[in-house]
């Protein structure tokens, strides 16, 4: 069992939560992630690692609330146990040698890529971040992005914030302006990966991507996870979790990202309406 | 008087029609009746033919013996003495192709039913035996096993009943390795599994899971932290595929991922969370064991029509023929000497048919087996909904990529000496799947045993120099 020592609400659909496990946050790097499961009848669930430390012995996890095993995982508070925490697994971003980045999150992938804007940050680079959001109520992490980054512009769906638009834009408009990067990192939707890896593309800009396909183990052992990138087949859990954005299947992935779609709603619903009723009769 | 008669006592099973839609084992062991009369069938040879067809030299005519006396906690100290899982093994093991086919009543007609008795045996002392009492002395030195499998389990179960403190990591959240995510079942019971680790426990071997070793922990930490020597049985965890066109495509699995949404994530029962497709139509591209599995799997999810396609014929098929005929009672359709070459989406992305080739047998290729040819312009179609590709592991590359002086041979398969399983670092000791490849259950229990004796005999010689 490994006990919530934080939890934190982000927004309305994001929360944080720390949580303790020493032998990970022992190992833990930017980019790789972790599989949990709330209880015995749970679902394996991977997600990134948002934070760690080392000396407290705890790993950090952001989630947002789009099922049921994250609406389950969400009824747990501090001094609450997981059932199962394990990682950390795939491999780590590789961020040496880059002087000039677009750190581009949407959404819950800000959470993620926040600790790779930090950690080029604290290896010398200039760093953009870009960060879309719906809307203005739903911004995460502002202060932490905007300590990390020489500049961080904010995209909202609706313009809520003042700056409406999507992260595409605003990259594009940098690139316009000059900015000369020498990598953008992606981290958010497939379909926003997609677009900013279609705009990378025309610029001849080295682009990392995140996958978070569907997976069990997550040691390559069911090969649930796998893309074609390149045209080879990959496994997300130890190939990845990163990968060249120019050169993943993002239609494949788009369409396998969907397998169990119905099931999950259904899910979620049923769920849902047991969570009502146990409001309404408490 | 012994029990001349030429077959062996059957064994009751379920109905095919009734068992095909449930998740019950299939085969429901003997009664005390049964068991006596089979047990009267061993002629207790001078010679033991059979026991040198067992990989982990179980004393097959001495457990016997006592089966035919009515003395069953006899007959189970006795087969425990050497074997760890009895009651896995004598419903795993290819007892056909090992001790039953040494059997000198197999010469005119059939050969004892082994594998019946030590399933029964092992039943009976779940069910009346009276519980173990260790007595053993720690003797001080700790060992590390890495994963809970069959290999892991032997090597632990052995090396704690020497007296080592022994503790096993295991990177799923159950320990059981392939006894719990891959075998299904209806072929071996999970609450068996359960109480063969749970003995173990009370052996005082302490289980680890969550626990992905290479990642969490590398076995250089392990020796830092005061193992003295380490053991690897990570199996055959990494799923081949064909690479064919289509293998992306929802509803394609590798029989790894649907097994493990079956059988260690319980899929097929509503209290569970595990999502998995429930196909109308399937075909299952092998023909090992593992691909009886996963096509009985699915008949048992709800499938009309399963096929098992493979490229030979059935008698070059590997898996067991128990296997392949409770398959096709079950109503498993063959498709023999058919190879897929594509398989074929809707516009969302579903698989909605599965393209073959038929072949025909050539001349043998370097396995000994005719080579299958493909027949030109036979191409043919099946509609299915789901492709389960059961075509093989190669050994999971976790552990020898993060630990350096670890050997492997271009299969991955990391290299062992063959009498001692040394590896070619010091004080690393591997066996099962790792080491040869997917295999069997109880080599990889052999495996086990024999790394548990070198093991022993390693830190014992370190120790008196």
């Amino acid at each position: 069992m490994f006990k919530i020592v934080e939890k934190r609400i982000l927004n309305d659909s994001m929360t944080l939560m720390a949580v303790e496990a020493p032998y990970i946050a022992k190992k833990a790097k930017a980019g790789q992630f972790i599989i949990l499961r709330v209880n015995e009848f749970g679902e394996r669930i991977p997600l990134t690692v948002a934070d760690y430390d080392r000396e407290k012995g705890t790993v950090t996890i952001i989630y947002q609330k789009v099922g049921k095993t994250t609406l389950m995982l969400d009824q747990l508070n501090e001094g609450d146990a997981i059932l199962d925490f394990i990682g950390p697994l795939g491999k780590a971003t590789e961020l040496e040698g880059y002087k000039n980045v677009a750190v581009v999150g949407g959404g819950a992938g800000c959470a993620i890529a926040y600790p790779q804007a930090k950690a080029l940050h604290g290896m010398g680079a200039k760093v953009d971040m870009i960060a879309g959001f719906r809307s203005k109520d739903i911004i995460i992490l502002e202060e932490e992005m905007k300590a990390v980054s020489d500049r961080l512009i904010i995209t909202t769906d609706d313009g809520s914030n003042g700056n409406k638009g999507f992260v595409t834009d605003a990259l594009r408009k940098c690139i316009e302006e000059g900015a000369k990067y020498d990598l953008v990192i992606a981290i958010g939707p497939l379909v926003m990966m997609r677009a900013i890896c279609n705009l990378t593309k025309e610029y001849n800009i080295k682009t990392l991507i995140s996958m978070n396909p569907i997976m069990i183990d997550g040691t390559g052992m069911c090969g649930g996870c796998r893309l074609t990138v390149g045209g080879k087949t990959k496994f997300a859990c130890v190939d990845g979790p990163d990968f060249d954005g120019h050169e993943v299947d993002f239609d494949e992935a788009i369409k396998r990202s969907k397998t169990y779609f119905d099931l999950e709603k259904e899910a979620t619903r049923e769920y849902n309406c047991r969570l009502m009723e146990g409001a309404k009769n408490a | 008087m012994p029990n001349m008669s030429p077959v062996k006592t059957p064994m009751p099973e379920q109905e095919p029609n009734v068992r095909n839609k449930n998740f019950e084992e299939v085969a429901l062991g003997y009664t005390d009746e049964m068991a006596a009369e089979e047990a009267k069938r061993c002629l207790n040879c001078k010679n033991k033919p059979c026991v040198s067809g067992c990989p982990v030299g179980v004393r097959i005519p001495e457990f016997i013996q006592r089966v035919a006396e009515g003395d069953m906690e006899g007959a189970y100290q006795i087969i425990k003495t050497t074997n760890s899982l009895p009651a896995v093994c004598g419903r795993v093991c290819p007892q056909e192709s090992q001790c039953e086919q040494k059997c000198v009543r197999g010469i005119k007609g059939e050969p004892v039913g082994i594998g019946r008795l030590e399933r029964y045996v092992a039943d009976w002392h779940m069910k009346h035996g009276a519980p173990e009492e260790f007595d053993v002395k720690p003797n001080g030195h700790k060992v590390a096993v890495i994963g809970a499998g069959p290999a892991g389990l032997t090597c632990a179960g052995d090396l704690a009943a020497m007296g080592y403190s022994v503790t096993v990591y295991e990177a799923l959240h159950t320990a059981g390795g392939v006894l719990m995510y891959g075998i299904p079942q209806f072929r071996l019971p999970k609450e068996i599994v359960q109480k063969e680790i749970d003995a173990l426990k009370e052996k005082g071997v302490k289980i680890k899971t969550d626990m992905v070793m290479g990642k969490v922990l590398s076995v250089d930490e392990l020796f830092e932290m005061g193992f003295e020597a380490v053991f690897i049985g990570t199996g055959a965890g990494l799923p081949n595929f064909m690479n064919i066109p289509g293998e992306g495509l929802i509803g394609t699995y590798s029989a790894n991922e649907f097994l493990t949404r079956v059988n260690l994530m319980k899929a097929y029962l509503d209290e569970y969370d595990t999502p998995i497709i429930r196909p109308k139509n399937v075909a299952v591209v092998g023909g090992g064991n593992v691909a009886m599995d996963a096509a009985r799997t699915a008949k048992r999810l709800g499938a009309e029509n399963v096929y098992i396609i493979y490229r030979r014929a059935e008698e070059q098929m590997p898996a067991r023929k128990e296997e392949i005929h409770h398959a096709k009672e079950e109503g498993i359709i063959f498709k023999l000497l058919c190879n897929p070459i594509a398989i074929h989406g809707d516009d969302d992305g579903r698989v909605k048919a599965i393209e073959c080739v038929e072949m025909e047998l050539g001349e043998p290729d370097a396995s000994g087996r005719r080579r299958p040819i493909a027949k030109e312009g036979s191409n043919f179609e099946i509609p299915v909904d789901s492709v389960v590709m059961a075509i093989g592991n190669s050994p999971n590359p976790l552990i020898r990529s993060t630990t350096e002086g670890l050997e492997a041979n271009s299969h991955g398969c990391i290299v062992v000496d063959d009498t001692t399983m040394a590896t070619t670092r010091e004080g690393v000791y591997a066996a099962g799947d790792a080491v040869s490849g997917a295999a069997t259950v109880i080599l990889a229990m052999g495996g086990g045993k024999e790394a548990a004796r070198s093991i022993d005999k390693y830190i014992q010689s370190k120790h008196s120099k």
